[in-house]
């Protein structure tokens, strides 16, 4: 379970940052992404996938949220 | 030597790995790979950020020189203690050369070294009475202290001391900022922890120390420079660019940076991160907590410090936009003058760098405005999201080697043979000797500054001065000289 924060790119992505393992991916897809939910699985670029129960409404990034790690 | 291609480099890589037994080759073989531009991720092809083999030489340092030496050590009216025994403050004292304007022993401390120097009796005992005691004499001898920092080495983990309690206890006795910094040397793999810790001590016990005071006086182009060192007076020759764009630096993190200045740092509008090694994790903490965006910029040679000096003239108004290019427009005549004197001089020769934090991919810039080529880069102690960042500075087909050991650099040296090694005072005297052109990247060599304008005309000057100095050409004794002069020529030139 870890702690995450993301925060948005330059580019409008966001990224992904886990700072106990100093790890930054940015996310390629999240499975609910509208104005009144954000989460459930997402998939970082590099295929590595994270749960979060969806969150309404969707949070203002950046911001840290706890993942749990999905599969 | 022209450029090698990709297979000779992996070649190379092969026959360097050749000498280990097979478990060392195999987690070597993993921190050494050929730059190819198309790959996104540096995790497919470079490993970091690991425990050093046992047995190599490693010229890493330890979590401690991290905190103590590169974060917390350049603030210089806090006073840092090396608590616990004498030898790691005094091998690490002054040596990163931060320079800082002040009175050394009045109001500013940056050279001095504060130790609690322990004793058997300390460790047997414990060393908090002893700390408590210091801190105590401390504020008696020099009251201008803004603070005082407790920065521990190994025993201090090891034997369990509760520095947070006497840290609590002696801010309410002398009424200042008293940080106590879990920095044990033996945490982490490297110094990299030790940055780690430290932003996260700056978190817990100074940025917010002025959340709820609005004294200060903030204006639309409050900025703050994190992650310079002001090694040999960087943060100054980047502190006047951005000064003269109008916008006002009101923090330096933390080469000549103060305590007040971190406080305040929360206050500003956009954080400059020079070192997104050392100083990423406090930048994304303001960015979550007081929505202050951050963002890398790069200050070595001209063409960068043009794309930089843009880059963050967008995240203000015009008259700011409009004030970056008349400052590239002013120093223009300036760099080509320095450009034109030494590129002639250094065009074409080729550079192998090993160095630190963020220099193996920001200088590659200053080294391409002189027409010269890194061949081969690598860091001490950086992390996959370094190397993200690096593959794309690199040309393709160079080496990239990640704690690179003693014997792996030299091999590469020796076939790779570059004209110029930049990496740090450990591998200096060893090169030199190898008749290779050496620059001590760490501490600019004793000269410096290289950031800015100002500092490129010194790091162009330097490089030709190292390159072309007529000893190179002395390494041989003469008597040896006439059988072996094609090699000697090769090596010196």
């Amino acid at each position: 379970m870890p702690n995450v924060m993301i925060r948005v790119k330059d580019d409008g992505g966001l990224l992904f940052y886990i700072a106990k393992k100093d790890q930054e991916d940015e996310i390629a897809t999240v499975e609910k992404d509208s104005d009144s939910e954000w989460g459930g699985e997402v998939e970082l670029t590099d295929g590595s996938k994270y749960y979060i129960d969806p969150i309404s409404p969707r949070p203002r990034f950046p911001t840290t949220l706890r993942f749990k790690r999905a599969e | 030597m022209s450029n090698m291609t990709r297979e000779e480099t992996e070649a190379l890589i092969q026959e360097v790995l050749e000498v280990y037994p097979d478990n060392a080759k195999k987690d070597r073989a993993k921190h050494l790979t050929v730059n190819d531009q198309e790959v996104e991720q540096s995790k497919k092809c470079i490993t970091s950020n690991r425990k050093s083999l046992p047995g190599v030489m490693t010229i890493r340092g330890c979590a401690y020189a991290g905190s103590k030496g590169v974060v917390w050590g350049p603030i210089k009216d806090m006073i840092h203690i090396s608590h616990g025994p004498v030898g790691c403050g005094q091998y690490s004292r002054a040596g990163r050369r931060n320079y800082y304007v002040g009175t050394t022993g009045v109001n500013t401390f940056g050279t001095m070294n504060f130790t609690s120097d322990f004793q058997e009796k300390d460790i047997v005992f414990g060393g908090d009475k002893k700390l408590a005691k210091i801190m105590t004499e401390i504020e008696q001898l020099f009251p201008l202290n803004k603070g005082i920092t407790i920065q521990s080495e190994c025993p201090i983990g090891l034997i369990g001391d509760d520095i947070e309690a006497v840290a609590k206890k002696t801010t309410a006795e002398i009424e200042k900022p008293v940080v106590p910094v879990r920095c044990e040397g033996f945490r982490g793999v490297s110094q990299s922890l030790g940055h780690h810790i430290a932003n996260d001590a700056v978190r817990d016990w100074v940025l917010g120390n002025r959340d709820n005071d609005s004294s200060f006086e903030a204006t639309p182009y409050d900025v703050t420079i994190i992650g310079d060192y002001n090694i040999g007076g960087d943060a100054w020759a980047s502190r006047t660019l951005l000064e003269e764009m109008g916008l006002r630096v009101i923090a330096q993190w933390s080469g000549d940076g103060t305590l007040s200045e971190m406080e305040n740092t929360p206050k500003a509008k956009l954080n400059l991160l020079h070192c997104y090694r050392s100083m990423n994790y406090i930048s994304r903490h303001m960015e979550e907590k007081y929505g202050i965006p951050w963002m890398e910029y790069n200050f070595f040679g001209p063409t960068k410090i043009a794309e930089s000096l843009r880059k963050i003239a967008a995240f203000f108004d015009d008259t700011i936009k409009e004030n970056a290019e008349k400052v590239i427009e002013k120093y223009k005549a300036e760099y080509e003058a320095v450009i034109a004197k030494y590129r002639p001089r250094l065009e074409g020769k080729r550079v192998m760098l090993y160095v630190g934090g963020l220099r193996p991919r920001h200088v590659i810039g200053a080294y391409e405005d002189l027409g010269m080529e890194v061949v081969g880069t690598g860091y001490e102690f950086a992390h996959n999201d370094d190397y993200d960042r690096t593959i794309k500075e690199m040309g393709n087909a160079t080496l990239i080697y990640d704690d690179v050991t003693g014997y792996e650099f030299e091999e590469f040296v020796k076939k790779v043979k570059p004209d110029l090694i930049g990496s740090g005072i450990k591998e200096k005297y060893i090169f030199q000797k190898m008749g290779i052109p050496f620059r001590q990247m760490h501490s600019w060599d004793y000269s410096g500054p290289y950031h800015g304008y100002d500092g490129f005309a010194i790091f162009a000057r330097d490089m030709d001065m190292t390159l072309n100095n007529p000893c190179w050409n002395k390494i041989q004794a003469p008597w040896l000289k006439s059988e072996e002069e094609p090699e000697a020529a090769a090596a010196g030139a």
